[in-house]
């Protein structure tokens, strides 16, 4: 029996880098041994290094590459622009689109077009999973808080032709709200934040008053400080016909974690010894609690 | 869809003596939750079983006011069959409404209870027009809690944009994070709204005199710590004191109170259909006084919006109930966010 063969994908980035950064880093990645590619800002709509045209033509260029091409869309809509901005992405005819709220599913499906369900969208169940696979999703992201356990139980009442993706490499999305928590730290108000999330490209730290860090503050979203990484766990997923592994892109050393992921997946390098040395280079360490039905934060696995 | 009947009052009961008092005292409505994880209060002592379920619905409809059943949690596979069980309970007990965010869980009732009255939890998540219409088309509900992230402008945007009335949150706990959207609590203890109805839940606490003062922990993590004299809150997660590069404050929410008295006229004049108080998981007491106070505020609001005004006295019993004795008006006035 061939052993169920992952697709590699890169998330959409979750930061806010200047223009020249991102399109530097997406001729980078043009190269990199990926599937999928995500694409949009999906945080923050003040955000503006790259607008809605700019990001359709970036989409055009990286198709070129073969690679599949899908345009994220925003966790949190709030105000009227936010919707414009959402349609013409729904609308854009070309390109599958990733929904990170309902308000995304409703336009998606009114389309009658074909839709992936990001990390922003609640789906908890197999019963879930069908209903919005009768709405015209394709694919769904596993919420980041779910168990092995649980999945494996979706994934046996999975509706047919719906893929599934892990969030497997990255911190983590844990909270959106309306405060911005990056303009808060610079005693800004958020209508006037100057764009402070540009000096920090992967967010700013937060940590207990003993030191210990434990969430990034990204603009409005929190992420985990710890990264998760599930390349451990690939046999586990490969196991459990996971189709799809989400590597969550960060300013550095991206590439080199898409480059160990493919090549544990062609099976040149072993898992954990590949796993050990990527987190080796992460500055707060890796974590795998979520996926073993624990706080998210832990380290459950031994990694030696 | 704006709303021309009179602002609702609607109140919170973690227990029947709350369920009572919020009645006696003039709530129009209370929302419940069973003894378990399908509801967003899933605390030890809390909730209703079948039994004092069915007594608060007999006693709030014998005086004309509603009951409804919050089923607000998103159940995982293993799980299914509580929640089933739940909407079958709730239906069976001829509740006015069931406040449900996940999928299945309104996909179940509407099919199997097409007359039951479906209202969307604030931890369904729809801070947008277009998600309500999602939920309302495809579930019929009728009325939508929005999540505490908007300002009184947007709040009024997607009033004039929903096919359903509106509830929104007018005093009590502050969530600061979109409900339904915020892991940090299973990020640090395993356990979080969506999965087990409980935020930053008491068996991960710790309690702990030092000699740097008072700590409060959760699931290990230190989250705040208090000079002697100063009052100590629940280390809630998102309301401590951490760490930023050289900085330490209160870095995601201080410990305060949403309490938007001084809103009411604009709710009102926009067609707000109803006002939440939060706190399912507080004393009777903290019902009664909560209740009192806004019945009042509702009713002179309604006599006269021109002339209302938050009366200090009202202010000053909100005040004793309020987390870190502060509140806020939360991201209605836009400077807050």
């Amino acid at each position: 029996m061939i052993e169920h063969q992952p697709k590699l994908a890169l998330g959409p980035v979750l930061y806010y880098w200047p223009k020249e950064q991102l399109l530097d880093f997406y001729d980078r990645i043009s190269a990199a041994p990926l599937d999928i590619i995500y694409l949009g800002e999906t945080v923050c709509s003040k955000r503006h290094a790259l607008n809605t045209a700019d990001w359709l033509a970036l989409a055009e260029r990286l198709s070129t590459t073969g690679k599949e091409i899908i345009l994220s869309t925003m966790a949190l809509l709030e105000a009227e622009s936010e919707l414009k901005t959402l349609r013409r992405l729904c609308e854009n005819g070309r390109f599958t689109v990733e929904a990170n709220d309902m308000g995304a599913v409703r336009l998606l499906s009114e389309r009658k077009t074909p839709f992936v369900l990001g990390t922003g969208i609640n789906v908890y169940s197999d019963q879930t999973l069908r209903f919005l696979a009768g709405l015209g999703a394709k694919r769904w992201v596993m919420p980041v808080e779910l168990s092995r356990q649980t999945l494996a139980t979706i994934q046996a009442g999975r509706p047919e032709g719906v893929e599934t993706e892990v969030f497997a490499y990255g911190r983590m999305p844990l909270a959106y709200s309306a405060r911005c928590f990056t303009a808060r730290y610079h005693n800004l108000p958020k209508d006037d934040c100057q764009y402070r999330c540009l000096d920090d490209p992967e967010g700013l730290t937060l940590s207990t008053r003993e030191g210990q860090p434990f969430l990034t503050l990204n603009g409005i979203q929190t992420q985990s400080a710890q990264a998760s990484n599930l390349l451990p766990e690939l046999a586990e997923l490969q196991e459990l016909n996971v189709d799809v592994m989400r590597i969550s892109p960060q300013a550095e050393n991206t590439e080199a974690v898409i480059e160990t992921f493919a090549a544990c997946l062609r099976g040149e390098r072993e898992p954990l010894e590949a796993a050990r040395a990527l987190n080796a280079a992460l500055p707060y360490g890796a974590c795998d609690g979520y996926w073993r039905g624990q706080a998210g934060l832990r380290q459950v696995a031994d990694l030696g | 869809m704006p709303n021309a009947q009179p602002l609702e009052l609607v109140c919170p009961a973690g227990n029947l003596p709350s369920l009572k008092t919020a009645i006696d005292h003039g709530a129009d409505s209370v929302y419940i939750g069973f003894r378990d994880d399908t509801n967003a209060r899933h605390f030890p002592g809390l909730n209703f079983d079948a039994k004092t379920a069915a007594q608060g619905v007999q006693y709030a409809h014998a005086k004309g006011r509603r009951v409804f059943v919050a089923l607000n949690t998103f159940p995982q596979p293993s799980g299914w069959e509580r929640w089933q069980r739940a909407v079958d309970q709730a239906a069976d007990l001829g509740v006015d409404a069931v406040i449900a965010a996940d999928i299945s869980v309104l996909d179940y009732a509407r099919r199997q209870h097409p007359n039951l009255p479906l209202h969307l939890s604030v931890q369904g998540s729809a801070t947008n027009y277009e998600a309500i219409r999602f939920y309302h088309e495809q579930f019929g509900i009728r009325r939508v809690v929005l999540p505490r992230v908007l300002s009184l402008s947007q709040v009024k945007h997607v009033l004039e944009n929903s096919p359903v009335a509106l509830e929104v949150f007018g005093f009590g706990g502050l969530c600061i994070m979109v409900e339904g959207r915020c892991l940090l609590s299973s990020y640090v203890t395993g356990e979080s709204p969506n999965m087990c109805g409980v935020c930053s839940p008491a068996k991960a606490v710790r309690w702990e005199e030092t000699p740097c003062g008072l700590e409060t922990r959760l699931g290990g993590l230190l989250i705040d710590r208090y000079a002697p004299g100063e009052p100590a809150g629940y280390p809630t997660l998102c309301k401590g004191r951490f760490m930023v590069n050289d900085q330490t404050y209160y870095a995601i929410e201080e410990p305060t109170s949403l309490n938007t008295l001084e809103l009411l006229p604009d709710l009102q004049a926009m067609g707000i259909a109803a006002i939440k108080i939060e706190g399912r998981q507080r004393s009777p007491a903290y019902v009664t006084q909560v209740t009192k106070v806004w019945r009042a505020a509702i009713d002179a609001c309604a006599r006269n919006p021109a002339a209302y005004a938050p009366k200090p006295e009202w202010l000053k019993e909100l005040g004793k109930v309020s987390e870190g004795q502060q509140t806020t008006l939360g991201a209605y006035h836009r400077t807050w966010q």
